[in-house]
């Protein structure tokens, strides 16, 4: 579970949001939606240790691990690692040889589930948009987090493999109760893969049902 | 070759910093940091020249200059743009420096030739083992260091969304980056040291796609280079440094159309 309690983020003089509030239960899929500059991926890096908060509180219980796919990511044309090489970044260091062979157990095991398996030689860089998105989504899967957040994943990637990514991390969400944070513009999407959002508006956040989504509030 | 003292350590000695600057190669690539690795070296000519002007030896000299500046640059703004303006006008005022301090010590002219082309085969037994610790300190970091190193060098924001201390990390990075330029800078000299610490990470870029291999084939290229050019060094009383950055600009150049071969096929 994740609470929040009277969280207050500002930068400088510029207060972000204040006195945010809300729960997020262990197995959740939820979104966060907002305007652009709303505060979206400031929360999250909060929530992560990556920013600082300025007052207020936040829970996380068992010190869950927390996977977390960036809003942006500088891999060129010229990137050398292949797609396998890129995942295996996220793993520890080990000596020990069962638990290289568990590692590989892993890999080979998300590789799968993500549709990678039969590209995992090629080179990052020279992978499609769509290709890139699910091999973040495979790096910060392999290190086994009990709870997962995608900013902006989908966002220019075209719609069957926007609908192909979301149903993955869905299944994921049922099978192995991973709690998901899905950070997005696209009403669409949130509609049919959440049932509860998170709205970022007047400088606060307020939870409500997907059923009162509407356009506007993601402009 | 081996007959002569001075030739065996001066091989032992190049070929630990052969590993060291192909291993470190690799991240500086990696971090696009071949245009910090070239202003360093400028920075350690300077040093070097101020050692000689102090009476410290030149190595210590270079040392102390490569680390300070390099921790400052690690200090400065992250924005790596902004980096490089700033570096490029600080290194032109490092290199005047160096001229001056070598015009104001009483040396003859023959310890300038020697910071700036490299006199592996002059060095004393005790400075061959000073290099040697310090290579393998440098070794020994990056074997701690290595997991974490490789992700925030390949994949800083992953890296840093995985929780690492990436500013450590690069602290930590850019103290090997000054000891690697300095001890690099006594076999090839300062004028061309960044040959041996970017370019076999670079060419190993064209040839595999794992971290692992990448180092070994950037060491592997950095050695070869090292020991063919004191071999042919050694028989032709041509200079070292010339044979080590041709081999290695080849090098460079092959791989390079062997990725583009490859990409066509
Ligand atoms: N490190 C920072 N320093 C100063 N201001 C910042 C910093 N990071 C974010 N901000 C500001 O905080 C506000 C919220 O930014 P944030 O990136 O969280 O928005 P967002 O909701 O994720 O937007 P988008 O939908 O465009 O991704 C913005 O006004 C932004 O300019
Ligand atoms: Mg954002």
């Amino acid at each position: 579970m994740i609470e929040v309690k009277n969280l207050t983020k500002k930068f400088g003089k510029q207060v972000v949001f204040k006195d945010v509030n809300f729960k997020i239960e262990n197995g959740e899929f939820v979104s966060l939606v907002g305007r652009n500059g709303a505060g979206k991926t400031t929360l999250v890096k909060i929530l992560m240790g990556l920013e600082k908060k300025t007052s207020g509180d936040v829970i996380i219980d068992h010190k869950q691990k927390i996977g977390y796919v960036p809003q942006f990511r500088n891999i060129d044309l010229d990137y050398p690692l292949n797609i396998e090489q890129f995942i295996r970044l996220n793993l520890k260091w080990t000596m020990s040889p069962k638990q290289r062979a568990e590692d590989t157990r892993v890999v080979n095991k998300i590789l799968k589930e993500t549709n990678l398996i039969d590209l995992k030689d090629r080179a990052l860089g020279l992978a499609s948009g769509g290709e890139k998105q699910k091999a973040y989504l495979a790096q910060a899967l392999v290190n086994m987090p009990g709870v997962l957040i995608l900013d902006e994943s989908t966002a220019s990637l075209d719609v069957d493999v926007k609908i192909q990514l979301m149903d993955l991390v869905q299944e994921l969400n049922e099978k192995s109760k991973l709690t998901v944070i899905f950070i997005t513009h696209d009403s669409e999407l949130t509609k049919r893969y959440t049932k509860r959002a998170l709205l970022f508006e007047n400088k606060t956040v307020r939870p409500m049902s997907v059923d009162e989504i509407s356009e506007d509030m993601f402009e | 070759m081996f007959g002569y003292e001075f030739m065996q350590e001066a091989f032992i000695a190049s070929t630990f910093i052969a590993i060291t600057a192909g291993i470190v190669g690799v991240f500086v690539v990696s971090r696009n940091m071949s245009f910090l690795s070239h202003t360093l070296s400028e920075i350690g000519f300077a040093g070097a020249a101020f050692g000689i002007l102090v009476g410290i030896s030149p190595l210590a000299g270079m040392i102390i200059f490569t680390l300070v500046s390099s921790i400052a640059v690690g200090s400065l703004s992250t924005e790596s743009s902004r980096r490089e303006a700033s570096i490029s006008a600080i290194s032109s005022l490092f290199i005047g420096l160096g001229i001056l301090f070598l015009s104001l010590s009483s040396e003859s002219s023959s310890y300038a030739t020697n910071i700036l082309f490299g006199s592996i085969v002059g060095i004393s037994a005790k400075e061959v083992h000073q290099l040697l610790i310090l290579a393998l300190f440098v070794i020994v970091i990056f074997i701690i260091c290595y997991k974490p190193l490789a992700f925030d060098s390949f994949d800083h924001i992953g890296a840093r969304a995985s929780g690492l201390n990436t500013r450590l990390l690069s602290v930590i990075f850019l103290i090997t980056l000054a000891l690697s330029v300095s001890i690099g800078a006594q076999i090839v000299g300062s004028l061309l040291v960044f040959v041996l610490l970017t370019l076999p990470g670079a060419t190993a870029r064209y040839l595999v796609h794992s971290v692992p291999k990448l180092l070994m084939v950037s060491v592997g290229l950095s050695l070869a280079g090292v020991w063919l050019g004191l071999y042919l060094a050694f028989v032709t009383n041509w200079p070292v440094t010339f044979f080590i950055s041709a081999f290695e600009v080849i090098a460079y150049f092959l791989g390079l159309s062997y990725k583009n071969w490859k990409l066509s096929h």
